[in-house]
């Protein structure tokens, strides 16, 4: 079934079945790969996207579900001032390790900022606590949110 | 944290974000490696110079998140001497003939490519400088560098490097071992905090990994292995499978009884890989019975507990009497540790695209740490000839050594021949977690002796592992003879036993080291509250006053071990620190792949006996020079985590001969709400660099269960951690 999607702006049409998952949709079908595959079940946020700026696991989420609303992906996160700010704070701390999951630590990093500017230390460990990092860049990560939200950073 | 960013990563970004319409083309005016670009010179292996200037540095071994795409390059653009903004990189294929082993493993990047890779820039910069002066008939000698440019200043005369490289061709090469290099004071790249050269590509969703590889007519795979390890099909329904919407074939692959090479199983190829999956779902595969179905880790526990109340079924260290020393010990401490099997869990699942070619010839993209096995387990499953193979690797999404293996690479190369076209194969998590090469688990029986003043006088071990005895220990499962505090304690005897067993085990980032550090450092501390003394004063004493403890491999020096404790227990206010109930500070030191490590954890443990890392401070000793500080601090705060994650959370168990867990759900791992600030503090010594990917993650676990045991007086003996134990 052909569907129309509104990603990063454009509007795309994948023809793939109702239950196919939005993350494989952009992955396979329309070949936006920065929304990253972790675990299928939602449990990783390596997979994050906004759909009308709200962060949902795109792994989960069928593509019958997303209709005409807009879909975000790291690749077009940076047309946004806070995405923007974020992955020029990602680079400033030089956040990555191996990186795979930093598209979707990103993208719930802007989710958060555009909910609460200044987030908070325990504000920060609940929005981002749906976001794994192997490579346990934790520390960077927090940095890096906390000065894209332009408060100090601990040293 | 305060980072000193220089390097193109952020110039890049800055470029990129200038125009959001600009991004892509910003990223990818890169040249592509070995292409025969109008006037861009090799002048080795790793290094060609464009005429405008610009430096292509060849990236050698595999980059896991380990940092060295970044790390190598720099090494080589010291001594070459030009600025780090006109470097670029590109990953080398797999190809030992240029660049001897590539491999991702036991840190050693570093230590083996230092004295190397700096020669191969110097090498290089000599070559420019040999070419200017043949242009100005002057003397090499008289002429120097200065970014990217010779000068011959009597003369006032400068050259680019970009206008001197075609000019190389006809100079000698000088010998790399002769070669000038620079003195430290001069470097102006290594020692900078220099952000990965991937960042930008990384922050912006470029792709990189090798689950972004796309090949044209490339169908998607999935491939479902028995859940007892090498256990055959006795029967599927492919024909279920294909009848799914976007199937192309689905089949049973036949496989080996190697557990380390192509297993029994169905493959299902696809349109996409959703569709594949679709189709996987009704397979319902039948597995035929297999010896290990019966093999479960509470087994492995109970036959344990019978080898230990037996001698060890061998002694690989015997120094004086430990049996005589126990009984003449005024106090003696007798306790059993065990740690279970872990999965590596890297965040990006195996994956690997094949594609034969019309000549026969195969053609790899693969997420690596270790591509020439994976060509030589390709090349004998599917006789095809090593030299008719070519791998490209790619960025690697985590490897923690789970990808020193190459099972996904040898079935994406079978599934590709078999479907007759370029097959992108993905595991999913579940495959990821129950087909592991696991850490395996371990079982420790000691018994210490104190005398009066609190010295110890005594020490047993008797390790039960795997294997097909003790001289054959599976995987990873192995103790060497000098573990600490071997050649510490005059009455030591270690023995080990072994039970056979049918899981796939191997490395997992400190192999050994991760689960050893855990045993003998807690008991350490046991040992140390018996005596009633304090935990660094008490480790302080047991290393005692000498400097090198043995020699060559097994060199142990105790003298830089005191430097690390003893600037652990600055940094974090030791002993000096008043600290509100349920709340503990413990220490643990650690030598594992070069690098001496100690570290302290503070953690609060609440009434409902959740365990909290507030704090962690490191103190390192890896040498006389940090590559990459930036790169640096990260593996270490990132492996000081990936430690504490070991210990609180991270458990496989095996049941009725297959892994019981199946996703982050029942194996999770530390997230961001539990994941403390870690400071640290690198030494400098006088000894050679070494590396960073594994050493500060052994000393983590035993610090945090020392913390425990500080806040609760509960001794954690084994992990994960058990909070039903920490309950007021």
């Amino acid at each position: 079934m052909a569907y129309k999607l509104n990603v990063n702006g454009k509007v795309l049409t994948a023809d793939v079945d109702p239950d196919t998952p939005l993350l494989w949709t952009l992955r396979d079908t329309l070949g936006i790969t920065g929304p990253k595959f972790g675990c299928g079940v939602g449990q990783c946020g390596a997979c994050t996207v906004h759909i009308d700026g709200q962060p949902v696991r795109s792994c989960s989420t069928p593509v019958s579900a997303v209709g005409e609303k807009k879909v975000t992906t790291i690749e077009g996160v940076g047309a946004d001032p806070v995405g923007r700010k974020l992955q020029a704070a990602w680079a400033e701390f030089d956040v990555a390790q191996c990186g795979y999951c930093q598209p979707g630590q990103i993208m719930s990093a802007t989710a958060l900022l555009k909910a609460k500017p200044r987030p908070t230390d325990a504000d920060i460990d609940a929005a981002m606590s749906g976001n794994i990092c192997r490579c346990a860049t934790y520390n960077r990560i927090r940095a890096a949110i906390k000065r894209a939200s332009g408060q100090p950073v601990e040293a | 944290m305060t980072l000193e960013l220089t390097g193109t990563s952020r110039r890049g970004f800055i470029q990129a974000s200038a125009s959001a319409a600009g991004l892509l083309l910003a990223f990818q005016i890169a040249p592509k490696a070995g292409a025969a670009e109008a006037g861009v010179k090799p002048l080795n292996a790793y290094v060609r110079v464009a005429p405008d200037g610009m430096v292509t540095i060849m990236a050698k071994n595999p980059e896991i998140g380990q940092g060295v795409k970044t790390s190598l390059p720099m090494l080589i653009a010291e001594e070459l001497d030009v600025p780090w903004e006109n470097v670029r990189i590109e990953q080398a294929d797999s190809d030992p003939k240029l660049y001897g082993r590539q491999f991702a493993g036991g840190s050693m990047a570093t230590p083996l490519h230092w004295e190397e890779l700096r020669r191969v820039g110097a090498v290089a910069r000599a070559m420019l400088i040999e070419a200017a002066a043949l242009a100005w008939n002057c003397p090499a000698g008289e002429c120097s560098t200065d970014r990217g440019m010779v000068i011959h200043a009597s003369t006032k005369r400068r050259a680019s490097y970009g206008s001197l490289a075609a000019q190389c061709a006809g100079v000698t090469v000088p010998d790399a071992k002769s070669v000038a290099v620079k003195d430290p004071k001069d470097y102006k790249i290594i020692g900078k905090a220099t952000p990965q050269y991937d960042t930008a590509k990384i922050v912006t969703g470029q792709p990189l990994f090798g689950i972004d590889v796309r090949r044209p007519g490339m169908l998607y795979a999935t491939y479902e292995k028995a859940p007892v390890f090498g256990a055959k099909v006795a029967s599927a329904d492919v024909a279920a499978a294909k009848g799914v919407k976007g199937v192309r074939d689905a089949f049973v692959v036949e496989g080996g009884e190697n557990l380390s090479g192509l297993l029994p199983g169905v493959a299902v190829v696809g349109d996409s890989w959703w569709a594949a999956r679709k189709g996987r779902d009704k397979l319902n595969v039948k597995w035929a019975e297999h010896p290990t179905s019966a093999q479960s880790s509470a087994g492995f526990a109970r036959r344990a507990g019978e080898l230990a109340a037996a001698a060890p079924q061998k002694v690989i260290r015997k120094d004086g009497d430990a049996d005589q020393a126990l009984k003449g010990a005024a106090k003696t401490v007798k306790a059993a540790y065990a740690y279970p099997f872990l999965a590596h869990v890297a965040m990006e699942p195996m994956n690997c695209t094949a594609e034969f070619g019309k000549d026969g010839k195969l053609e790899i993209w693969a997420p690596t740490q270790n591509p020439e096995s994976g060509r030589q387990l390709v090349a004998q499953t599917l006789g095809v000839k090593p030299d008719d193979i070519t791998i490209h690797m790619t960025r690697c999404g985590g490897g923690f050594g789970r990808r020193l293996s190459n099972d996904y690479m040898v079935e994406a190369a079978w599934i590709a021949r078999a479907a007759k076209a370029p097959v992108k194969l993905l595991w999913t998590r579940e495959d990821d977690i129950k087909h592991d090469f696991y850490r395996p688990a371990g079982f420790h029986f000691l018994e210490a002796g104190l005398d009066a003043q609190g010295n110890v006088v005594a020490w047993k071990n008797h390790f039960v592992t795997f294997g097909e005895g003790p001289e054959k220990p599976a995987s990873s499962a192995a103790m060497g003879p000098n573990e600490f505090p071997g050649r510490f304690v005059k009455n030591c005897e270690f023995g080990v036993s072994t039970m056979p067993f049918g899981v796939p085990t191997g490395p997992l980032r400190a192999p050994g080291s991760n689960a050893l550090a855990f045993v003998h450092q807690s008991y350490i501390d046991d040992l140390a509250h018996a005596a009633g003394q304090d935990p660094v004063a008490f480790q302080l004493k047991l290393l005692g006053d000498q400097k090198l403890v043995g020699e060559g491999p097994s060199a142990f020096n105790a003298g830089r071990m005191r430097g690390v404790l003893k600037a652990v227990a600055e940094m974090s206010a030791w002993g000096k620190t008043r600290l509100p109930a349920r709340t503990g500070m413990g220490v643990a030191c650690y030598f594992s792949h070069l690098g001496y490590f100690a570290e302290v954890v503070r953690a609060h443990v609440d009434a409902d006996g959740a365990v909290k890392p507030e704090r962690a401070w490191v103190a390192a000793d890896v040498g006389h020079q940090i590559v990459n500080p930036s790169g640096a601090m990260n593996q270490v705060q990132g492996a000081v985590i990936d430690g504490l994650s070991h210990a609180l959370f991270q458990k496989v168990t095996i049941e009725n001969g297959a892994v019981a867990q199946n996703n982050f759900y029942d194996y999770p791992v530390l997230r961001m709400k539990d994941a403390p600030p870690v400071e640290v503090k690198f030494l400098k010594t006088a000894y050679p660099p070494t590396g960073l990917g594994e050493p500060a993650l052994p000393p983590a676990l035993p610090a945090l269960c020392n913390a425990i045991f500080a806040a609760t007086g509960v001794r954690i003996r084994e992990l994960p951690v058990d909070v039903k134990l920490l309950k007021a």
